[in-house]
């Protein structure tokens, strides 16, 4: 009974921040914080209930093949944590540093249904609402992007727009046809009836959606919107778009789609493996390059999802753990990258590495958050990124795709180098910085160390013991091919 | 079977559009034909040649009909849409307030 | 300053007449939309039409004079919260989020379909709102950059 709440409070919440909140935002920051609190409470007492159980919940009371259902498995209240752990802390930052803007209670209202679509997306178990609730979120985004109000904004913001409207259009096609082939939209039957249709349409749909979902996901050949995007929205949003969005949008609709309704066909996991480690290199590659620090994170951003995507190809129950481990850790240590940079953004007035300098003496929580998720992000033990990588790399070995590791491993490689780049400049730098324009106010700090201290917390469920709790129904929801029309069909 | 390639080759020609004009209100255009003819593309999968309309189908009749369904869907996803195409208005308009320009190749101010 | 304040005499004229009846058009949509095509979004549509082939015969300050666009927006936004409230009375009464909850009626009469005819009616004030106070900031935007410019 807690789906449905998953999806109405934040919506609720949107529409009462436009409602009641005038050119003061102190009504809409407590409305948000309250709301996404009480996400996070739900989704992780979804998460810690739930185990290898699925619940489904069913719409205006009619029955799974003419009604919209909402289904919950671990996958689901696996990725409803992360969203919304990070959107927590994401709110907490915004607090300060949203109030530069002018009328910062849209903000709020945008936000709230920013999470209202993600967390329909991933608890919808109906393939046209997946896609009613990826336009919500887009829709928001773009907004967001764009909050700024300056020219770069919006021209980013265009360019996303237009991306994600393609992205949208194909993905509806693919809907389309899926619905032609198979009458129905509820994603278990579909299932069900693709093992009897033609595995022509199968392939020509799991194409159409590559290509759309992978938009959203930013894999490589589809990445040019990514970095604009992400690099031109308010800190809090970039953490948002690079840590949660292209995960709920793309990889966990790519999980569900290709693992859950398509059942894992061999040619779409080669592609997978094949473009992430495209992703992987060449995203490192042009990261190396960048001088802006938000640019930077963005490209590293394509880069770690390449990772994800290497982990989800090579399909071992192993390589899914990794893959599964990752999309938690990057959310992790990418928003607390974003932070650092929204909070050097605001003291110094620049994203440019060669204008900031040492930072530590006047800015010790960020410099030292910073450090941490550069040691996470780059794969040195005992942070976070180092297991999930470790993982993939050893599944890549175990299932012979010895040169998808030896890509894998030139790709942490080039990570570590051009983190190691960004903290040499940016926050190790020569010139002493002794000018501010604004104080890292207390909530900035503690979302910056709550992330930190997670970066550290969760190789934890790595363990063994622990691991059997968290992640492994997770690999199970996604490796059982069978299990997920089962499960929701009842037989 | 021709009529589906034709809204296929409908859905290239905004594609086309989409990738290649450097006007802002050209792009959108190109968009809205690109959502037009998936709209068109799934109306056409529920048409029955002389099915009727589902609301006027007796019960225990022969059930002819136009499936309604993706009827809905269409509804929705012109919403959709309606939505996107203000929202990419309203962009295209602030950026000619900032850059005096609806042309793409002039609005450069982002590398790469 | 006359040329600004909207379009000719003719114009005015007509629209002062067929707007009525264009609301009308709209109302009946709605109003029968449970039991012919249409319904809450079209016949929002239609209104929002209404209102704004209004705003293109007067101009837009005739609008400002005499509508409160943050009423317009106020309303809105609480016809979203009132369709999220009949979903969740419906999942307090009956069996799920926006199942019917009250008698569904006679088939092919005015008044039945249960809560279907409400949540048109709330979706309309949406959609008729929400699309009107659309094409009234984007014609703000165009004011500013005149101001500007010129």
């Amino acid at each position: 009974m807690i789906l449905p709440f998953i999806i109405i409070i934040p919506l609720l919440a949107a529409f009462l921040i436009t409602l009641i909140s005038g050119e003061k935002d102190n009504w809409a920051i407590v409305l948000s914080i309250l709301a996404v609190l009480s996400l996070l409470i739900l989704a992780l007492f979804s998460f810690f209930t739930t185990g290898d159980e699925t619940f489904i919940y069913e719409m205006s009371g009619w029955k799974i093949p003419l009604t919209i259902c909402l289904v919950q498995d671990a996958l689901s209240s696996f990725m409803l944590v992360i969203v919304n752990l990070i959107a927590l802390t994401s709110l907490m930052f915004s607090i300060s540093y949203i109030r530069q803007y002018s009328s910062p209670w849209m903000y709020y209202a945008l936000f709230m249904l920013l999470i209202t679509g993600m967390n329909g997306v991933i608890a919808t178990g109906d393939i046209f609402n997946l896609f009613v609730f990826m336009e919500i979120a887009l829709f928001a985004a773009y907004a967001l992007v764009a909050f700024g109000s300056k020219a770069e904004e919006y021209e980013a913001a265009f360019k996303y727009a237009v991306m994600g409207s393609i992205s949208s259009t194909l993905i509806l096609l693919g809907v389309g046809i899926l619905y032609a082939s198979t009458s129905t939209l509820t994603m278990a039957n579909i299932a069900a009836e693709l093992q009897t249709v033609n595995s022509q349409v199968t392939y020509w749909v799991a194409a159409i959606f590559l290509a759309g979902f992978g938009l959203k996901s930013a894999i490589m050949p589809f990445h040019a919107w990514l970095p604009d995007a992400h690099s031109s929205a308010p800190a809090p949003i970039s953490s948002m778009l690079s840590g949660v969005l292209i995960k709920a949008l793309g990889v966990y609709a790519i999980i569900r789609i290709f693992y859950n309704i398509f059942g894992a066909p061999a040619v779409f996991l080669t592609l997978f493996m094949v473009l992430g480690s495209i992703s992987i290199i060449v995203a490192s590659y042009l990261a190396l390059g960048q001088w802006d620090l938000k640019r930077l994170l963005a490209y590293s951003s394509i880069s770690q999802i390449g990772f994800i995507l290497l982990g989800l190809g090579i399909g071992t129950k192993l390589a899914i753990l990794g893959a599964v481990f990752h999309i938690l850790n990057h959310a992790i240590f990418k928003s607390l990258l974003f932070y650092n940079a929204g909070a050097v953004e605001l003291a110094l007035g620049t994203r440019d590495l060669r204008k900031m300098g040492n930072l530590k003496g006047a800015m010790p929580v960020t410099t030292g958050t910073s450090m941490i998720a550069t040691l996470s992000v780059a794969g040195l033990p005992p942070f976070n990124g180092f297991f999930s990588k470790l993982i993939i790399i050893i599944a890549a070995v175990q299932a012979n795709h010895i040169v998808y590791a030896i890509i894998a491993v030139i790709g942490s490689l080039l990570t570590l180098a051009y983190f190691i780049k960004a903290q040499r400049y940016g926050f190790h730098g020569e010139t002493e910085i002794t000018e501010f324009r604004q104080t890292i106010s207390l909530g900035m700090k503690s979302a910056m160390i709550i992330l930190a201290v997670l970066c550290i917390v969760t190789s934890l469920l790595i363990i063994p013991g622990i691991r059997e709790l968290t992640l492994d129904p997770v690999v199970t929801v996604i490796m059982n091919k069978t299990g997920y029309i089962q499960a929701v069909l009842g037989r | 079977m021709t009529v589906y390639v034709l809204c296929f080759i409908l859905l290239l020609v905004g594609l086309y559009g989409a990738l290649t004009k450097r006007d802002l209100i050209k792009i959108i255009l190109s968009l809205s034909i690109m959502g037009y003819a998936v709209n068109l593309m799934i109306i056409l999968f529920a048409y029955r040649t002389d099915g009727s309309f589902a609301i006027l189908v007796k019960e225990g009749s022969n059930p002819n009909m136009v499936d309604p369904l993706p009827q809905a869907l269409i509804l929705t996803s012109i919403v959709i849409e309606l939505g996107i195409t203000a929202m990419l208005v309203a962009l295209a308009i602030r950026l000619f307030q900032q850059y005096k320009t609806f042309d793409i190749t002039k609005i450069r101010r982002l590398s790469g | 300053m006359k040329q600004r304040d909207g379009m000719t005499l003719i114009v005015k004229t007509v629209t002062r007449i067929s707007v009525w009846l264009i609301l009308l058009y709209g109302i009946y949509i709605i109003l029968h939309g449970h039991l012919s095509p249409g319904g809450g979004f079209a016949g929002g549509v239609i209104i929002a039409l209404a209102l704004l082939n209004v705003m293109l015969a007067y101009g837009r300050q005739f609008i400002d004079r005499w509508v409160n666009i943050g009423f317009l927006h106020d309303l809105e936004s609480s016809s979203a919260a009132l369709f999220l409230a009949m979903g969740i009375l419906g999942m307090a009464v009956g069996g799920g989020f926006l199942a019917n909850f009250i008698s569904q009626g006679k088939l092919f009469s005015l008044l039945s379909a249960g809560t279907i005819p409400l949540l048109n009616i709330i979706i309309s004030i949406k959609v008729s709102m929400g699309l009107f106070v659309v094409v009234w900031t984007l014609s703000v935007f165009h004011l500013d950059k005149g101001g500007k410019e010129e």
